[in-house]
């Protein structure tokens, strides 16, 4: 695939100065919308997780007309209801040395110095209010015996700044921001769109304008205009097939948002997180993680030899291999997600993976139930112990869980300037949507922080300052007509294919191709490949694939084949792009460029920037937006 | 719901306690019918305390019924489509699933009692007899029938309120955490104990244990 | 192994419904129960027919988007589970299991096993919310919360919305739902403000929706994938007859 250089971005529209005070100088700046004239404005959000949920909620708020859409049948099931382990604040109640320096520092670091300081330290900032807002909404977090919230440290950072409930938090985050929506919408200031899908954006007279929806049940096409439409449309982890992502998520709405002229921010980085139950036969249909918090205990191992079909049990210590104790004498199990998982791949491409298919490795607890007692692990882990058990019919007690790395998390996205504009004016990206605030690799517990960042405290300023620029004039009928008829003539086309293969096969064999040249390891063959084989597939998708039914009325199957389109060309730029960086970075992991010991390779002369790709009928267009670090010196990430 | 099957159970309780009032002896029995019928004479025209009891009990039982009629008929609109398998019953098993027709069954059993011991139309002594001789001739050996159908009454009844007792806590909202296991517990030890203390009259009789 | 399955058909909610009997061969235990649907959908799509409608979406038993009657049980009779997380090692070879969409009269069905819950998002929507407008919320230690009463609400907080509750219940109520989402929020301090008028609106609203009353049988806690106990429901009457005097 021919791609070509565009012109460097140059503006981000981030303010000058000290770092600390930019926000509030934008803040300050943005225009201010009068309440009489807001009722007149009308928002689309589509998406209703922790970004779409919090920024519909406070919009209506606000007093503006807010139109919200999801595909499930409440918004209360967006994705982020699975999040687990925490939400990371720079509140500092532990009076542990945190601070909002401190989780800026963090978070740039984490990401590998692949994000922009400016937002980040905005994050940082508002991850206060953020816990804030969360309580007074009535948040369960978990609290101590004085009452005060209990945090507990995540993810590499040395001070405990996570605040969690259970095993469960992104589902009360999610349902305080769910609440809030509902307050609205039974105030009048939100109308709720649900099992409703967004196929494209309608532009007109260069703004965004509007969407196209299809009603999932009575299979309706739908056009909503407004003045400014806002995506919140989470991750597309699920081009892999095989994710820890909810089954519905999908590219399709930033992916025809790209094709409307909004840049694709860094696709290539992908999150792939190592604690996750292995595959276990050809129907398998998603992959559910473990947490991390497992590896405190449990030691990671291998036979030493190939094809061992010895039950664990059987196998005597010194015929055992706990690669991550002997590779990484220093952190043993403990070493970073991106560390951890690719250790386990090479172990299994050696042939020594355990269980069906060779993809897995052993997490041992043995030794801990003889350290501590089975009580001790049990009150510990029971309820993650039992989970495994419910999917994999093993006791964990007994034998040693099988664990491997699963795709997680996308940290690209639609690229997006410091007011979370997108490329197309009036088209605002939120949450795992956009490419922001992670950089190369995202933290533990920073993903929903920056999703309720995004939706209760920036867009709503964002947003005004945007509309106060308005009105912006009559929609040409014709753009809607144009959009309609895209969005009818591929529905149509994939109902008329009538082939031999269904929707389902051919995405799980374009997950399977993305996971072997596009993963967690990556190479210019294996890419080359991928590119090779990306576009006939689609030519064979579009020829053979067959979609039962017509559009009228539910049909999943058809909503089904429409995201597995989107997927296919996402995939190829998502390959191009780890293509062009040959440097390893983050989550990112080039084996042409590694250290001696083996870990990700940057190349700061040429690759510190962001990939913002512009959508182009002879192929995309690359354009490249410097990162400057004026703050936290940039430096090699070390795990020995 | 829980209001009006709280009175019934009130109700419940006096009268056992004074049916018990059978085994000491014919007079006590009848004198204490004697007295229900004339307390507060003469300040008081007579049977007043038993016809507000009657009213109140009969009160008590229509809008409880009502209520459990209207529960039923909500019940039947919520769900208009059935299923098609059988649902097996998660919770505490069957007894849970008997109020509606226990109670019915309950209610039919208090009208043949009222034609039996109230007015005598079915009993052999008539109404004419004292309450102790209808209940001493009702129970005869001879008529173990009528035992054995008020056993089986009775322990529809002791289901009943063996749910029942608890739900009303439940329904008025007096039951919580650490609480539910004992007011469980309770309800049945409860329940058993007033259903052994009616069952101890018919039974004492049938035996000829009171003559 | 080999099951003989009896699926509820309905095409739309004006179509009367039925039964289809379709066999599945070669199912693997270690399959999910909609894994085992999936591989029958495949096939019924290559054969020209119409898959069977199902909903699902985190296929981990938390997004509460699942949710069929199997054999009779609301989620099938593993306790504590949620149809997704139900997996095919439970069943017999051999074995038939029918298997049903929730059934109430505010859930009327879409397609399928596919019913329409938007009678919970209404619920919600009578109160089932703090009023806190983005960015006025005090320092969240301004107001500690007993520990036993941040857990209970936690524990009732986890309600996932799947409506099990209103399938297994006979009367057809929602009082386990509504009655989760009162509690979670009467407990904590900061919900006391609007305790009184959420419960009345809510538990009027749930009457409105035409669920069924609840006479405490239990059933929806049996099989309520996240174990929410009886013990809000008395918490919600306790609430409403003090609200409503
Ligand atoms: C298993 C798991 C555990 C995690 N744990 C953590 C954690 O502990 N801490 C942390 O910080 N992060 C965690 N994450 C990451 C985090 O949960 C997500 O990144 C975050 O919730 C994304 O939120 P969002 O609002 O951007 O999108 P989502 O929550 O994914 O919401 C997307 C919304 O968009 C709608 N939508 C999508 N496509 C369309 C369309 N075409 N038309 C209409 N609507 C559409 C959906 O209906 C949905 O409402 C975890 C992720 C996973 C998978
Ligand atoms: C036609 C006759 C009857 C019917 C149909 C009937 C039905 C019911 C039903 C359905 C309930 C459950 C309601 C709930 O839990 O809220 C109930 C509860 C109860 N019943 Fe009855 N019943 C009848 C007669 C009686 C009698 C005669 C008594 C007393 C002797 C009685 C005592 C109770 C009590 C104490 C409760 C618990 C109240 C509550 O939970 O709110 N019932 N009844
Ligand atoms: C086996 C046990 C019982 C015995 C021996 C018994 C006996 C009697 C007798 C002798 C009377 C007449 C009293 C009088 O006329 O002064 C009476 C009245 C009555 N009994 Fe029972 N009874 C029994 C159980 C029950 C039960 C279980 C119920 C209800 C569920 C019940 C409900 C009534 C009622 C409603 C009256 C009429 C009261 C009145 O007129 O005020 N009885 N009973
Ligand atoms: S109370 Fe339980 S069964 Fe009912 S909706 Fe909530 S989680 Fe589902
Ligand atoms: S099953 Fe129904 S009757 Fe009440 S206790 Fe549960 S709502
Ligand atoms: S699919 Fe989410 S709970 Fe089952």
């Amino acid at each position: 695939m021919k791609y070509t250089i565009g012109e460097p971005i140059r503006d981000t529209k981030a303010p000058e100065g000290p770092i600390e005070d930019r926000w509030d100088k934008r803040r300050f700046s943005a225009k201010l919308v009068n309440p009489a004239n807001k009722r007149k404005l009308t928002v689309i959000v589509v998406g209703t997780g922790l970004a779409g949920g919090s920024a519909a909620a406070t919009l209506g708020e606000l007093g503006y007309q807010v139109k919200s859409f999801c595909y499930q049948d409440s918004p209360r099931r967006a994705h982020s209801i699975a999040a687990q382990g925490g939400i990371n604040a720079a509140k500092n109640y532990r009076g542990d040395g945190d601070s909002i320096y401190r989780l800026f520092y963090d978070t740039v670091k984490g990401g590998d110095f692949r994000a922009r300081e400016s937002n980040v330290y905005r994050l940082a900032q508002v991850s206060v209010n953020i816990i804030d807002q969360a309580v007074a909404q009535g948040v369960p977090f978990a609290r101590e015996y004085g009452g005060l919230l209990d945090t507990r440290s995540f993810g590499g950072a040395q001070v405990s700044r996570t605040f969690y409930a259970r095993g469960q938090t992104g589902q009360q985050l999610l349902l305080g921001a769910y609440q809030a929506l509902e307050r609205q919408i039974a105030a009048g200031t939100v109308e709720m769109h649900t099992r409703h899908e967004m196929l494209d954006v309608v532009v007109s007279g260069g703004r965004a304008r509007g969407v196209i929806v299809r009603d999932l049940v009575s299979g309706e096409i739908e056009t909503h205009l407004a003045d400014a439409v806002v995506l919140a449309t989470g991750g597309y982890g699920n081009v892999f097939f095989l994710s820890t992502n909810a089954k519905g998520c999908n590219t399709t709405a930033i992916w025809r948002a790209h094709r409307r002229g909004a840049y694709f921010g860094n696709p290539c980085y992908t999150q792939i997180h190592p604690t996750c139950i292995p595959v276990s036969g050809d129907y398998q249909s998603k992959l559910t993680l473990m947490s991390e918090s497992l590896r405190n205990d449990g030691r990671v191992w291998v036979p030493l030899r190939k094809g061992d079909d010895r039950a664990p049990g059987d196998i005597p210590e010194d015929e055992r291999d706990y690669y991550l104790e002997r590779i990484y004498p220093a952190f043993g199990n403990l070493v970073p997600r991106d560390i951890a998982s690719r250790a386990a791949k090479n172990v299994c491409d050696e042939g020594r993976g355990v269980g069906p298919g060779g993809l897995g490795v052993y997490l041992d607890f043995a030794d801990a139930i003889a350290r501590l007692g089975r009580e001790a692990v049990e009150k510990k882990y029971g309820n993650l112990f039992e989970m495994y058990e419910r999917i994999t019919g093993e006791d964990p007690y007994t034998r040693p869980m099988r664990i491997y790395p699963a795709v997680h998390y996308t940290m690209g996205g639609l690229w997006v300037d410091y007011d979370l504009q997108s490329t197309v004016p009036g088209l605002f990206v939120i949450g795992e949507a956009n490419f922001s605030d992670h950089g190369a690799n995202r933290l533990g517990a920073s993903a929903l922080m920056q999703g309720l960042a995004d939706g209760y405290f920036v867009l709503p300023t964002t947003v005004g300052d945007y509309l106060a620029g308005g009105p912006f004039g009559e929609v040409d009928q014709a753009d809607v007509d144009e959009a309609i008829g895209q969005v009818n003539g591929k529905i149509g086309r994939l109902l008329s294919v009538n082939g031999t293969r269904t929707a389902d096969s051919y995405h799980r064999e374009l997950g399977k191709l993305m996971w072997d040249y596009c993963g967690m390891e990556r190479t210019e063959e294996s890419l080359r490949k991928a590119l090779e084989r990306i576009p006939e597939l689609r030519e064979e998708f579009w020829n053979n694939v067959k979609v039962p039914g017509d559009g009228e009325g539910l049909n999943q199957a058809l909503e089904r084949a429409g995201r597995v389109a989107d997927f296919f060309d996402l995939a190829e730029l998502m390959c191009l792009d780890a293509l062009h960086r040959t440097e390893s970075c983050g989550g990112h992991f080039r084996a042409e460029s590694q250290t001696e010991d083996g870990e990700a390779l940057r190349d700061d002369e040429n690759f510190a920037y962001v990939a913002a790709w512009e959508y182009g009928p002879e192929g995309p267009v690359l354009h490249k937006e410097r990162l400057e670090y004026e703050y936290v010196k940039m430096s090699q990430r070390s795990y020995k | 719901m829980a209001v009006t099957g709280a009175m019934l159970v009130l109700f419940l309780i006096g009268h056992m306690i004074g049916n018990a009032k059978l085994f000491l002896g014919k007079e006590s029995f009848n004198a204490y019918a004697e007295w229900l019928r004339t307390v507060g004479e003469p300040a008081l025209p007579a049977r007043t305390l038993l016809t507000l009891t009657e009213i109140v009990l009969a009160a008590a039982v229509i809008l409880h019924m009502w209520a459990a009629v209207t529960l039923a008929r909500r019940a039947a609109k919520a769900r208009p489509v059935k299923y098609a398998t059988k649902k097996k019953s998660q919770a505490n098993g069957y007894v849970v699933h008997t109020m509606r027709y226990g109670g019915v069954i309950v209610v039919l059993f208090v009208v043949w009692h009222l034609l039996d011991l109230t007015f005598g139309v079915v009993n052999p002594e008539g109404f004419a007899a004292t309450p102790y001789d209808r209940v001493v001739a009702g129970f005869q050996p001879s008529r173990w029938w009528v035992t054995a159908f008020y056993v089986a009454a009775l322990v529809m009844v002791g289901l009943h309120l063996r749910h029942g007792l608890w739900s009303a806590f439940q329904t008025l909202g007096l039951v919580g955490g650490r609480n539910r296991r004992l007011l469980n517990a309770g309800a049945a030890v409860f329940s058993a104990l007033l259903i052994l203390g009616f069952l101890a009259v018919p039974i004492a009789v049938t035996i000829g244990a009171v003559k | 192994m080999n099951l003989t399955l009896k699926v509820w058909r309905q095409n739309g909610p004006a179509d009367s419904g039925r039964m289809v009997t379709y066999q599945v061969t070669d199912v693997s235990p270690d399959m999910s129960f909609l894994e085992m649907l999936d591989v029958l959908n495949e096939r019924l799509i290559l054969e020209g027919d119409d898959p069977v409608a199902f909903d699902h979406d985190c296929r981990e038993g938390i997004c509460g988007m699942c949710g069929m009657v199997i054999n009779g049980v609301a989620h099938g009779e593993q306790k504590a589970t949620t149809t997704c997380q139900l997996h095919m090692r439970h069943f017999e070879d051999g074995a038939t299991v029918t298997i049903e969409p929730w059934r109430a009269a505010p859930f009327p069905v879409v397609k399928d096993l596919v019913v329409d819950r938007g009678a919970f998002d209404r619920i919600i929507q009578a109160g089932g919310f703090i009023s806190v407008p983005a960015g006025s919320a005090p320092d969240a230690h301004s107001v500690p919360v007993k520990k036993d009463d941040a857990d209970a609400a936690f524990d009732a907080a986890t309600c996932i919305g799947c409506g099990a509750c209103v399938a297994a219940c006979p009367n057809g109520s929602a009082s386990l739902f509504t009655a989760a989402k009162i509690t979670h929020l009467g407990l904590l301090p900061q919900g006391g403000p609007e305790r009184d008028s959420r419960v009345v609106s809510m538990v009027e609203q749930m009457d409105a929706e035409g669920f069924g009353g609840c006479t405490n049988t239990g059933e929806c806690t049996a099989v309520c994938p996240k174990g929410i106990s009886l013990d809000v429901i008395a918490q919600m009457n306790r609430d409403y007859l003090k609200a409503a005097k």
